[in-house]
């Protein structure tokens, strides 16, 4: 299946948690995610599943003014 | 004389320091939370970026720097040039952390001067207040739009006192004082800051408080400078509220006329 991943166009074997996909993608730190333009909770990490045709977005702080 | 302690309150929290900091600019991790430590403040900005994708696993994480419980974090809005990306923006910023809402708004008009979009801004500033955001907002000097955004309900209004980054220091002291003359909520001076005078003058000029980064980042030493900028702001609100003496067109004697053992 296709999804959009911080812009970018990724092919996936088939549904994933948005807790797995954090995990393979080797992002530990604090992050917080959209899917389709909405927050995701936290707290919805694990049931989540990120299904064909999503647009993620994966953000986490740096610095800046 | 003692006088009554002096703090700054925004969104019902009380900080003694009048200096709020960013994080961008730093060489690394280690100079932006020893520059941090020595400019007292205790509001840090960040920004809000997509991950790498592919990260690697060992790559440090800037809230580790700068620990939540130590500071409070104000996540701003950089780089969005339309009103729906900041609102998302700050969306982001809470869930990230944990529900905190206080949040800098700004949106951007061009690159080449980083001016705000008032309109978009506007825009933006009514969604993320009724949608509970405690907003810092960044604008222009002009007192109108100040004044606007206040009644709009931002919690604290931030007009540029020259271009982002510029360090030109206060392009225009009568407009920042009518702003501060007419406002009932903190009034800081966010960007154009060169170096520690300009830090008191805006201070001296009634500001509440003065948020820089590039100033303290992109100084030779920047922890020295951070040191210094601390010392300006507190020098320029001590004299503030002190008052200062009235100008006069000519001398005035600070020595006795009367009394000399000279002359008849």
């Amino acid at each position: 299946m296709q999804v959009t991943i911080n812009g970018k166009p990724t092919t996936l074997s088939g549904p994933v948690s948005v807790t797995d996909l954090l995990r393979d993608m080797n992002i530990e730190g604090k992050v917080a995610v959209e899917i389709n333009y909405a927050i995701l909770p936290r707290s919805q990490f694990n049931e989540y599943q990120v299904s064909n045709g999503d647009v993620v977005e994966i953000v986490h702080a740096i610095g800046g003014g | 004389m003692k006088q009554p302690e002096d703090t700054l309150v925004i969104a019902n929290k009380t900080y003694t320091s009048r200096l709020l900091v960013g994080t961008g600019k730093y060489r690394d991790f280690n100079e932006t939370r020893e520059a941090i430590e020595a400019s007292g403040a205790q509001i840090v900005t960040i920004a809000i970026r997509r991950t790498n994708i592919g990260q690697n696993k060992d790559e440090k994480n800037l809230l580790d720097y700068i620990p939540a419980d130590k500071y409070t974090l104000l996540p701003n809005t950089a780089g969005c040039y339309d009103a729906e990306s900041a609102v998302r923006t700050c969306r982001l910023a809470r869930e990230l952390l944990d529900g905190y809402d206080l949040v800098k708004l700004e949106v951007l008009g061009d690159q080449k001067t980083l001016y705000p979009d008032i309109p978009a801004t506007l825009e933006a500033a009514t969604i993320l207040v009724n949608e509970g955001f405690k907003v810092m907002v960044y604008t222009n000097d002009d007192p109108i739009m100040a004044k606007r955004f206040e009644q709009l309900g931002c919690v604290a209004v931030m007009p540029l006192a020259a271009p982002i980054g510029s360090g030109l220091g206060i392009r225009n002291p009568y407009n920042i004082r009518t702003i501060v003359e007419n406002a009932s909520v903190p009034i800081l001076v966010d960007a154009g800051v060169g170096t520690a005078s300009d830090a008191a003058i805006a201070m001296e000029l009634g500001c509440d408080g003065v948020l820089m980064n590039t100033a303290i980042a992109e100084a030779k030493n920047p922890v020295l400078m951070a040191s210094a900028m601390k010392k300006g702001i507190q020098a320029g609100r001590e004299a503030y509220l002190a008052g200062r003496m009235p100008r006069r067109a000519f001398a005035s004697a600070s020595s006795p006329i009367d009394g000399t053992f000279f002359g008849s």
